[in-house]
């Protein structure tokens, strides 16, 4: 039998919101494909505040994605407004994006991501050599975020000699060695199998329980029920947005 | 600046991280630098190797002697005009030596009379035929640098005797006397003996075309005697200052146009050759050859900058969701695009290390299998190598990591 993903919701606990983090408001964000302009976001409002765990949900088409752009500082909205940490993003150039990217927020992609002829160790320290470590503190912070996941055994191995779940462990480490101010996960379970995405939601509350705050987009209603609060997309327009339960 | 540091290590360690994967195309591609490298450099050594040659022929003819001659060196349109002029004799020197004396400060020093003509030198069953004859006076020793491996030149009462004493050239002696001591022995220098007093050190050829050291030197007297006593000569004039050049030049001019008894206004009747005019003269054809070269072997370093800057472009399409990685974690525009130049320029270090030392071997393999070809190594020659590989690689992987460092992370992150 395949292991349910959908979380145990009894007796978990939720930590109190701390200060705000992502401020949005009235966000519009306009692509040209050919002839034709895709509104993929027609105006979108949403408040994160630090302690919160987060899902974003919605059909493919939603503007799922391109909110995760923005949530990223991938992308600059067309309009409206986008604070982080109280900074106006919307009008930033690529290098002070990259820069926020860098320090504020930690990404887990659907499929890892990582550096195929690095080892873990020093996938995990890539963050660091951006943000000006010097390589002894590099590598301390390194190995306290791969115990962290629990992959203290595994840091010279290549991606290529480690399993799919320890694969995403080795990117959430790299996700949290900065300690950013979000952890932005794009389908973290996208590539796994149940029992292994049970573990790697598992790991999400241990975070969470830590302090960290977390955004998971996904179309699975299991994933997200894992998060406290639920923000659900149709159409590029916010459908609902309130608490699991 | 720490940071950037820290980025250039990275970029090191992931470049030939990158080139250990990929080792058949790194090698492949850094053939391309190796051949341009290889062609360059081997260019610039025989550039170098000619120069020097050059150089080394030119200060065998001495920098501070002019030459007064009926021709000038190099070509002529008009040589009617130069053939109908009255020969210049050997007693012209002692003319000329005299008006020295009597000016005052004089920037000539000594005037040497020199006839030649070939002739062959035989010992015993041993001859030489063609070799370079000249009769001169003991003053020839003011005129010539090269050492004696044996013997001396002979003296003034030698000379003006007409003693039947000679100086073979280095070759001379060698083929006649092999291993022996020419010194004291008998030569045929035509069909008349003379005794061999010297012999000069090796002194190597003239832009490999004439041999100073297949050579014998007369008395003039002697010379005249055996020879022939009507043959014009040129007159060799030291000088005292060769930063003076042209002035004694201009004192030269009218001290010959005197001994020469033309009237004012008269056109000169003989030339004043020197080796500066002379290499004024083939630098042009010299610089040119350097210049040709140097466009033709560019050619193939350009077509190998082309295939640093085609396999950029690849290794930069391969790793674009890489790039977008990078940038999702921060990696700045600069970052990127260093990233991709250290990696082209990696490469073209490699091949032109590969290549500088290629030509290194070549070069030794040539001077000593093939010594009559000039070819010269030099340290410059290293830096400069380095320097181009370095700016090959900047300039051909430059738009491709420009473009890469543009990329927009969205678009990146989605490529498969």
């Amino acid at each position: 039998m395949t292991p349910s993903l959908a979380p145990e919701l009894a007796g978990r606990i939720t930590r109190p919101a701390g200060p705000l983090v992502i401020d949005i408001a009235g966000v519009t964000k306009l692509y040209q494909m050919g002839e034709e302009i895709i509104h993929a976001l027609r105006g979108v409002s949403v408040k994160i505040h630090r302690n919160e765990y987060l899902a974003v949900m919605g059909p493919s088409g939603s503007g799922k994605s391109t909110l995760m752009n923005m949530l990223g500082c991938l992308d600059t909205p067309s309009e409206g407004r986008y604070e982080f940490t109280g900074k106006n993003v919307a009008t930033m150039v690529d290098d002070e994006l990259a820069d926020i990217r860098n320090r504020e927020i930690g990404f887990v992609f659907q499929t890892f991501n990582l550096l195929p002829r690095s080892t873990a160790l020093a996938n995990v320290e890539l963050p660091l050599i951006y943000a000006g470590y010097a390589p002894a503190e590099r590598k301390t912070k390194a190995i306290q975020a791969m115990q962290n996941v629990g992959l203290g055994d595994r840091l010279h191995h290549r991606p290529n000699e480690l399993s799919g779940g320890q694969r995403q462990r080795v990117a959430i480490a790299r996700a949290l060695v900065n300690s950013p101010s979000i952890i932005l996960a794009d389908e973290p379970t996208g590539n796994l199998d149940s029992k292994t995405g049970v573990e790697i939601m598992a790991l999400f509350e241990q975070l969470y329980a830590q302090g960290n705050t977390l955004i998971v987009v996904t179309h699975e209603e299991d994933i997200a029920r894992h998060a406290r609060r639920i923000v659900r997309l149709r159409d590029g327009l916010i459908e609902s947005d309130g608490p699991v339960g | 600046m720490t940071r950037l540091i820290y980025e250039l290590t990275e970029s090191f360690r992931i470049a030939f991280a990158q080139i250990r994967a990929n080792k058949l195309r790194s090698i492949l591609t850094a053939l391309g630098v190796i051949i341009g490298i290889v062609a360059v450099t081997l260019m610039g050594t025989a550039i170098r190797g000619i120069d020097t040659g050059f150089n080394k022929s030119l200060a065998m003819l001495g920098d501070d002697v002019l030459y007064v001659q009926k021709w000038p060196w190099g070509p002529v349109e008009d040589f009617w005009n130069y053939s109908n002029r009255p020969a210049i004799m050997p007693d012209q020197a002692d003319k000329l030596n005299r008006i020295i004396e009597q000016t005052p400060n004089s920037l000539l020093e000594v005037a040497v009379p020199v006839s030649s003509r070939s002739t062959s030198v035989k010992y015993g069953e041993n001859k030489v035929s063609g070799v370079f004859t000249i009769g001169t006076t003991a003053d020839y020793g003011r005129l010539i640098s090269a050492d004696f491996s044996e013997g001396r030149l002979f003296n003034e009462t030698e000379a003006n005797g007409g003693r039947p004493v000679c100086v073979l050239g280095f070759d001379v002696a060698e083929a006649v006397f092999q291993n022996r001591s020419p010194l004291g022995e008998t030569v045929l220098v035509g069909s008349h003996p003379f005794t061999v007093i010297g012999v000069v050190a090796k002194q190597g050829s003239f832009l490999g075309l004439f041999s100073f050291d297949n050579q014998v030197i007369l008395p003039l007297e002697a010379f005249r005697k055996y020879f022939s006593a009507r043959r014009g000569a040129e007159l060799r004039v030291k000088i005292t200052d060769k930063m003076r050049v042209a002035e004694a030049r201009e004192e030269l001019i009218g001290a010959v146009r005197r001994v020469r008894g033309q009237l004012p206004g008269e056109r000169d009747n003989f030339n004043i050759n020197e080796q500066g005019a002379f290499k004024a003269q083939l630098d042009p054809i010299k610089q040119g050859i350097a210049l040709a070269g140097l466009f033709i072997t560019g050619l193939s370093l350009f077509v190998g900058a082309i295939g640093i800057m085609n396999i950029t472009f690849v290794s930069v399409k391969e790793r674009t969701k890489e790039i977008g990685t990078r940038k999702a974690l921060g990696a700045r525009r600069r970052t990127i695009l260093l990233q991709f130049l250290i990696e082209a320029v990696s490469i073209c270090l490699i091949g032109g290390i590969a290549g500088l030392l290629l030509t290194y071997t070549l070069v030794q393999v040539v001077s000593v299998t093939l010594p009559a070809i000039p070819v010269e190594f030099s340290v410059s020659l290293v830096f400069i190598s380095m320097a181009v590989s370095i700016a090959t690689g900047i300039v051909s992987g430059f738009a491709p990591a420009w473009g890469a460092s543009r990329l927009d992370p969205v678009v990146a992150l989605r490529y498969e």
